[in-house]
This record gives C-alpha cells, sequence and structure tokens, in this order.
C-alpha cells in the first residue's frame, strides 16, 4: 500500500510501457491507416512520458529538450504521412492498409 | 509549493490516458479514435504538469492537441470513411500481433521488476519556477546545432507534405 501511494519514476515508466503497448497492438492489428498513424502518435507519445520522467529522476533538463525534439519529429511524421495517405487514398480510394502492395512479390 | 494529493491525481489522469489509448485502438470511426486521443494528450499534459514540466506541458497541448490532431481530423474529412467503417476494422493477422504485443509487455513487466532497484525511491528536488528560462537557455545554448537540425527537418516536412499531397507538381 505504501508502494501505491508513493508516485516513483517506476509508476511513469510503467504507464508509459502500457501507452506503448497500447500503440503497438494499433499498429500491428488496425486496417484503417488513419488509425495507424493515430496510434504511432501513441508510441511517440509513449516514449515523451518516459523522457520526461528520467529527467525529473536525475533533476536535469535533458530529458525535456529531447521530449520537445520529439514532439518536433512527430510532426512532421505525420504531416509527411498524411500527405502519403491523401496521396494513396487519390490513388486507390480506400484508407485500408491491405491495400498498400504494389512493392510486395 | 509541496504538491496536493498526487498518488490521486496519478492514477486519475493514468486512467484518462489508458482509456483513452484503449478508445483509440479500438472505435470503429477515425473520428471518435481522434477526439480519444486528444483527450489522452490532454492527460498527458496533466502528467507531465505533476513531472515539474510546464514548458513540455504547454507544448504537447499547443502542438500536439492543438496542431497534429487538426491535421488529424482535417485528412479525416478529406478521406471517405464511409466504406472503411462499413469494412472489416482488424486485419488478418491480429493474432499474431495480439501474440507479438504479449510478448513485449511481458518483457516490459520482467524488465520492471527485476530492475525496481535502479530507480531511486525520492525524486531529486528541482527549482520549479524557471523551468521556461532553463529550458530556452539550453535549446539556444547547449543545443543550438539540434535545434537548427530540427527546423531543417521542418522544412524538409512541409516540402514532402506539399509535394506528396499535390495532384501535379
Amino acid at each position: 500500500m505504501e508502494s501505491m501511494l508513493h508516485i516513483t519514476t517506476l509508476h511513469y515508466l510503467v504507464l508509459g510501457a502500457a501507452l506503448f503497448l497500447l500503440g503497438v497492438i494499433g499498429v500491428l492489428t488496425r486496417r484503417n491507416v488513419v488509425i495507424v498513424l493515430m496510434s504511432i502518435e501513441l508510441i511517440l507519445n509513449a516514449v515523451n512520458l518516459n523522457l520526461v520522467a528520467f529527467s525529473r529522476m536525475w533533476g536535469g533538463l535533458h530529458g525535456q529538450i529531447f521530449a520537445i525534439f520529439v514532439i518536433t519529429d512527430a510532426a512532421a511524421e505525420a504531416a509527411v504521412g498524411l500527405g502519403i495517405l491523401i496521396a494513396f487514398f487519390r490513388n486507390k480510394e480506400t484508407v485500408n492498409i491491405d491495400e498498400v502492395n504494389l512493392l510486395k512479390w | 509549493m509541496a504538491p496536493v494529493a498526487t498518488p490521486f491525481f496519478f492514477y486519475l489522469f493514468a486512467a484518462i490516458m489508458v482509456i483513452g489509448g484503449i478508445m483509440v485502438i479500438t472505435r470503429k470511426n477515425p473520428v471518435h479514435s481522434a477526439l480519444a486521443l486528444i483527450v489522452t494528450l490532454l492527460a498527458q499534459a496533466s502528467v507531465y504538469l505533476m513531472l515539474y514540466a510546464p514548458f513540455v506541458a504547454g507544448v504537447q497541448i499547443i502542438l500536439y492537441a492543438g496542431g497534429i490532431m487538426v491535421l488529424f481530423l482535417f485528412v479525416i474529412m478529406l478521406v471517405s470513411i464511409d466504406r472503411s467503417i462499413r469494412e472489416r476494422q482488424f486485419n488478418s493477422q491480429w493474432v499474431v500481433g495480439l501474440i507479438a504485443a504479449t510478448a513485449l509487455g511481458g518483457l516490459f513487466i520482467a524488465v520492471y521488476t527485476k530492475g525496481t532497484n535502479i530507480f531511486p525511491e525520492h525524486a531529486l528536488s528541482i527549482v520549479e519556477s524557471d523551468n521556461t528560462q532553463q529550458v530556452a537557455t539550453m535549446l539556444y545554448g547547449q543545443y543550438m546545432f539540434p535545434f537548427e537540425i530540427a527546423s531543417l527537418l521542418l522544412l524538409v516536412a512541409i516540402i514532402g507534405a506539399v509535394v506528396m499531397a499535390k495532384k501535379r507538381i
């Protein structure tokens, strides 16, 4: 009970791991490209949570700076990913990720 | 100022985040998923505040919940979702995917139960008043070069997104 009431770094890490798992399940099982991209955002957020928790643990700010860079990266990734999605939808008239099979043999 | 009722708020926001995450990956309609993701991101901003990271929390709300999610909602409006809602939502490899995710979860549990004593019990006490100033000093000092690289990355992403989405260049 004592360990439940005292929030340590490990609590944040477990929360991050749970979010990461949800994102992985979304990426591996969903067929809708938009939801797959949202699951990738979940994964990036889990990483950010871990970075900020470690930053708090060591008392520095490097983790927070890195989290800001990861958010920048997520913005770039979302822009390019959604651009690809629009190009894909224009060609195939679908958002089903199983239809992305042009390079398959 | 000492934090008030930290365990209660931690478990509250953790529950909101996990339930929101489950909603994101189970809803049929992508708009509902996007709204659940916004709730998750806002709860995560609150968790950042509990970790004494107010600047990251603000960036999270403005950039993630404000910017990226608007981008997602616009794209959901651009593509037609009527057909995908009527289709099967999970692909044929979903059992394998769940097994892989379960294995990853087992790995996490093993690592975190074995490695509990790596993490110190009590976090260091840090000054909470000038977080934004310190972040700015580090971004424009020690992290100047990565900062510039990030701006280049954003430029490349803008050009890439326009090239991808435009019908004919």
